[in-house]
Order: C-alpha cells, then structure tokens, then sequence
C-alpha cells in the first residue's frame, strides 16, 4: 500500500502540479514537497509527492550496477 | 518509464545475482518488512534466484492485513450511522472484520466510496455539504502524512464535515515488538522504501545497533531489491551491522523534513492493534487535540460489537513471519483471492494474496 511512482512536474499552482505519469498527466499534491519545482521527477504515492526524486543518486545507482554486471562478467 | 524500466533491466539483475552467489556462504534470514517488497521478490521469483544459503521472510508491513478487526468493526458501525459517507482506500473494502465487510455494509444500504487519494476524500465532503464525510486512515509513515495535509486542508478550506478514523501505524515499534518476541531470528531487514523516504534511514539504526542486524533501505523494482540483498549479504559476510541506502534515489537518511513536521503538527503516538501482535505501545497515531474536531472518534458514538477472529486463519502468524500461507489450511482451498478469509488474502500486497497470485507455496 506504500506504492509509489516517480512522475515529471510539468506545471505548479500554488500548492499542486500537473505531473506526467507514464504519458498520463494526473493533478497531484505538492503539500508534502513544497520545494519541489517544474521539471523535478518526484515520487508520487496517493496523489501526494512524498519526495523529490534524487536523479543524480538514480544515475549514480545505475552506474554502480554497470559496473557490477562487467565485473562478473569477467 | 523513466526511472522504473532502468531498474528492472535483467542483465544488470544477472550481475547482481552472480556476485550474491559467489559471496554469500552463510546462511542467513533476511525479512523484508514490506509488502510492497513481497510482491516484488513474488512477481520476478526472486525467492527461486537466490542461492540456498539466503531464505526471504515476508513482515508485518501490509497496513490492511495488520489492520485488527476491533478497528475494522468500527469503521464498519461508522459506516451505519445515518449522513456518513465513508471514503477509503479500495483494498479495505473486501477485508472481513468480525461480522461482515465494508462491501456488504454497502451492499446493505451504506454509503462507502472509494478514492484513490485523501483528495478525492475531501472534494467528496465539499460537494456533500450536508452530509458527513469520514476517510479510513489507513497506512504507515508513508500515508499519515498525506491524511496530515487533508486535515490542514480542510481546515484552510473550512470544510465543517470532514472526519479521519485514524487507524496508521508506525513501523520502527513493531519492528522492535518482532525483534524482542524473539520468536524468530533475523540476520537481515530489507527496510521500507517509502516508509523511509519520509523517516529517512536514522530511525533503523537502533536495529543494528542493539540487535546486531544489518539493515539495508531498499527501493521497489526488481534491481532494487537484488542490490538491497547483495548490500546485506556483504555486511553479514564482513560481520557487520549498520543501515545503508540502497534506495539512494528516494531516500535520504534525515527523511522528509516537511512530511514529519505536518505528521508532527496533526498526529501523536499512542498504542495501537496490530493483527497478530496484539497491542504495541507508541506504534499508531492520533489527531492531537487541537484537531479532535476532526476525528471521527471523537465527533461520532461509534459502538461496535466485541471482536471476533476467523476460525483456523493464521494471517497473525503469517504477519510475524514465523508461518507461510503454506503452512496455512485454509490457504487456496477454503481461502482465495475471490473468496478470502483473512486479510493476507484480501489485500494485493499481503503475502497469501502474493503466493496464490504467483504460485508460490502451493507446491507445499
């Protein structure tokens, strides 16, 4: 029941966004992430962003599992 | 989808998985507290890919399935009093409380709505102004801060009627509650997502600290989860104990400053039922009085009749992880997805509805 998705700011009025889902645009809260802004991916659980999405750590994480996955290959 | 496809990539998983085989050589338990995680490892099979040496048991972190059936049975007598719309998430609606279920109480006349989002919640009570509109709170940190901004919001907007049965739990306690039962020894705890994307990771450090187990935070695709376990395999093979992030993209170790703080201003602890485990002190949440007006408690006589559990059900036992729906009777004959008996059947996450869903267990 803790399901959340990361999803794309598109626009902000005043405390909700209109964020991008897999192609569907839903309308979602940013009570919980006031700091967030257009163009944030941020982890969206029942329509409230719970946090901001780190890409930086995402890309960082994908890097470390590369290198992994070549290192065993080896 | 960004950020979701990239973490299920298999040949990255085929690396991880190698490297757990090659390091791990010792036994261990590993207990994944969430049944967002359960589903995860049920889905891709990850039970089946993993060495010998590592056995997954799913935890208590399913809010429907721990939801006890006092609480239920409140939210089922709220449901019977005239005026009330109660609004909920959908997986509550099937869940057998002691005499009946939400969906009959609706089948019986009861006006019971589903939403997708304490939103959908309030908009109802604002296009019902004269009727009174109670949302189930449901869920764990993740959840309660969401049911925190829906109060603050309804009182910006002056909403008179609009009440929260607040039945959230806190995670940290039962794990304490599991651990000091002693009944089961862990060697690992896969901690939850976003759970900790709002408490952050700090509040696990007592886990490896005083337990001396090593806890690792872990996002919800399939490289998460594999990352998560080749991270406590490593601190168990070099015989330490500390919380990690693997989750590093959604978690930060200090939390959601924000979501604690509107948790904080609405919510405090008080002991709470969990299915199970019986009562727990400081694990669930109630509106401070400055917010009583909003409590469905407090604004309505809310009088159920004295629980009852299901004969031979074990989702208690199941719940703490000292049973598998296989261990269970009553599981894929008398108890299904269409017909459950218990909650661990009801909800998607819960570990019975996972085993039938995709099979495991049924080979005995």
């Amino acid at each position: 029941m803790c399901l959340a998705i990361p999803a794309l700011i598109k626009s902000i009025e005043d405390k909700e966004a209109e964020a991008e889902i897999g192609g569907i645009t839903r309308r979602i809260s940013l009570w919980l992430t006031p700091e967030a802004k257009v163009g944030d991916y941020v982890i969206v659980h029942t329509g409230y962003a719970i946090n901001i999405l780190d890409q930086k750590e995402a890309e960082e994480t994908l890097k470390i599992l590369r290198q992994i996955a070549q290192l065993e290959e080896d | 989808m960004k950020y979701i496809s990239e973490f299920r990539r298999s040949e990255l998983a085929q690396g991880l998985l190698s490297r757990i085989q090659r390091q791990s050589k010792t036994p261990v338990r590993f207990m994944e507290f969430c049944g967002g995680h359960t589903v995860t490892i049920f889905k891709y099979g990850i039970r089946q890919l993993l060495p010998k040496t590592i056995e997954m048991v799913s935890g208590p972190g399913c809010p429907i399935c721990v939801t006890a059936n006092a609480d239920l049975d409140k939210a089922i007598a709220l449901s019977q009093i005239p005026g009330v719309i109660i609004a909920t998430f959908g997986d509550m609606l099937r869940v057998p409380a002691s005499d009946s279920s939400l969906q009959e109480a609706k089948a019986g006349g009861a006006d019971v709505r589903t939403v997708y989002s304490a939103m959908d919640a309030l908009k109802i009570a604002g296009d019902n102004p004269d009727k009174s509109v109670a949302f189930l709170g449901i869920g764990f940190e993740t959840t309660a801060p969401t049911i925190a901004a829906s109060i603050l919001q309804a009182e910006e907007k002056g909403l008179k009627n609009y009440y929260v049965l607040s039945m959230h739990k806190l995670c940290p306690p039962v794990i304490k509650a599991l651990l000091d039962s002693g009944e089961l020894k862990l060697h690992g705890l896969v901690c939850p997502g976003h759970v900790s994307a709002i408490i952050g990771s700090r509040p696990w450090e007592f886990i490896a600290r005083d337990y001396g187990i090593p806890c690792v935070v872990s996002g919800f695709e399939l490289l998460d989860i594999l990352q998560c376990v080749e991270m406590l395999v490593n601190q168990v093979e070099s015989g330490k104990s500390q919380v990690e992030i693997a989750y590093r993209r959604g978690v930060r170790p200090e939390g959601n400053h924000e979501a604690l703080r509107l948790m904080g201003q609405v919510f405090e602890p008080r002991p709470a039922l969990w299915r199970g485990m019986g009562g727990v002190p400081g694990s669930g949440l109630k509106l401070r009085s400055k917010y009583q007006r909003f409590d469905a408690e407090f604004a309505f006589d809310i009088r159920p009749s004295p629980p009852r559990e299901p004969a031979g059900c074990i989702c208690g036992e199941i719940l703490r992880g000292v049973k598998t729906p296989a261990n269970c009777k009553l599981f894929g004959k008398v108890c299904t997805p269409q017909s459950p008996v218990g909650p661990c059947m009801v909800s998607s996450e819960g570990s019975c509805s996972a085993s039938f869903l995709y099979g495991v267990g049924l080979e005995g």
